[in-house]
């Protein structure tokens, strides 16, 4: 590869390398103030190539590569360099992390204790983690919350936020354009712009916070909350996890645990101030 | 035809957690995970004494339970048991 770049998110180490200097530049940016550690081997590969050395020039058009590949993903063209290299980030943890029970949810912290977002495309976890990250909370992460097997604890993955279309205007409301990244208008899942979480929570990512709360939030309609039962909770988690079945008892002991300690509650909310209000509720009354 | 009689998963072969008025199963020879309602957890446990057919089992289960009707206990169990065949949770003998 002739650009390369290596981040660290959490406890995963990337090397990403690329066949243009675009997206690599728009990750050393948005992953500036991240901690280095040059000396660590990489947990995980992510390449972006061209197919054909001349679509480097002509037309080019971005394939996402690495330890796991995904066979029918569509090359996207290089203006949408980033996203590919987060559509790669994103799968190589999915497919590849194997040392902690990994759920597709958000999550932010405060006092040593965390609130745990889980919720498919649409149910608005990525914008209230933005959001709240902005409002006294410490953002641990936006799409993968990581639970440690044997501690129980939640570690952060606080990867730059994908904030999508309505999100977009939310969060520049209230951030200095020194912390996005750069419009990507009209990509396949509409239109998506970075958010650099704050320093404070970039520097904490390694510390591991003990959850407190579950929440399975969904956008639109009426403001509710429902308490739901552990059974129900452990359904929709191994669900929402990527590697509960790779990890076998390990995951079942973890995830098992998660829900047994965890109060958990289905949230619907109109809007992000409604959900946002919803969440500081619930802590309040959350066990301490 | 005679009710089969059952056998319980080796000793160690499940994990059994209960979630509230749920349970959740590890099977260590599927590597599979299992939710399951009542009385499964307690079928699962009153076959670890050895194997029986229903109708032994909802005797075994009378001193725990309030079954009314031996008789329909036994009709229900057996269901029970076919379902918990089918997760390969028990086998007939």
């Amino acid at each position: 590869m002739r650009h390369s770049i290596r981040i660290a998110v959490g406890p995963v180490q990337f090397r990403i390398g690329s066949d243009w200097a675009g997206p690599v530049a728009a990750l050393g940016h948005l992953y500036a103030g991240y901690p280095q550690d040059d000396t660590r081997p990489a947990d995980a590969t992510v390449r972006l190539y061209a197919n054909r050395p001349w679509r480097r020039w002509l037309r080019p058009s971005v394939h996402i590569g690495g330890d796991y590949i995904v066979p029918d993903a569509l090359p996207l063209p290089l203006s949408m360099g980033l996203l590919a290299a987060e559509m790669g980030m994103n799968l190589q943890v999915a497919l590849g992390w194997r040392r902690h029970l990994l759920l597709h949810a958000s999550a932010v912290a405060r006092d040593d204790r965390s609130v745990i977002l889980s919720g498919a495309s649409g149910s608005g976890k990525s914008t209230l983690a933005a959001l709240l990250g902005e409002s006294g909370w410490r953002l641990m992460g936006d799409e993968f919350t990581l639970i440690d097997p044997a501690s129980g604890d939640a570690l952060a993955f606080p990867r730059a936020v994908s904030l999508k279309n309505e999100a977009i205007a939310e969060v520049e409301a209230r951030v200095g354009p020194a912390r996005l990244g750069p419009l990507l208008a009209g990509t396949p899942k509409g239109d998506i712009r970075h958010l650099i979480p704050r320093a404070d929570a970039v520097a904490a990512m390694h510390e591991p916070v003990r959850p407190a709360l579950l929440l399975f939030p969904q956008f639109g309609g009426a403001p509710a909350i429902e308490r739901i039962g552990q059974g129900e909770a452990f359904v929709r988690l191994t669900e929402a996890s990527t590697n509960y079945i790779a990890l076998g008892e390990a995951g079942f002991a973890a995830l098992t645990r998660l829900v047994r300690e965890t109060p958990a509650f289905t949230i619907a909310y109109p809007d992000s101030a409604t959900g946002m209000s919803l969440v500081e509720q619930l802590w309040a009354l959350a066990p301490r | 035809m005679a009710d089969p009689a059952y056998r319980a998963a080796g000793e160690g072969m499940l994990r059994i957690e209960p979630l509230g008025e749920l349970a959740a199963i590890f099977d260590r020879r599927s590597q599979q995970t299992h939710l399951v309602t009542q009385p499964m957890p307690e079928i699962l446990a009153a076959l670890a004494a050895g194997p029986c057919d229903a109708a032994g089992l909802a005797a075994r289960l009378a001193d725990s339970f309030d079954l009314d009707g031996e008789g329909d206990a036994a009709a229900i169990l057996t269901e029970r048991l076919q379902e918990l065949t089918a997760m390969g949770l028990v086998e007939p003998v």
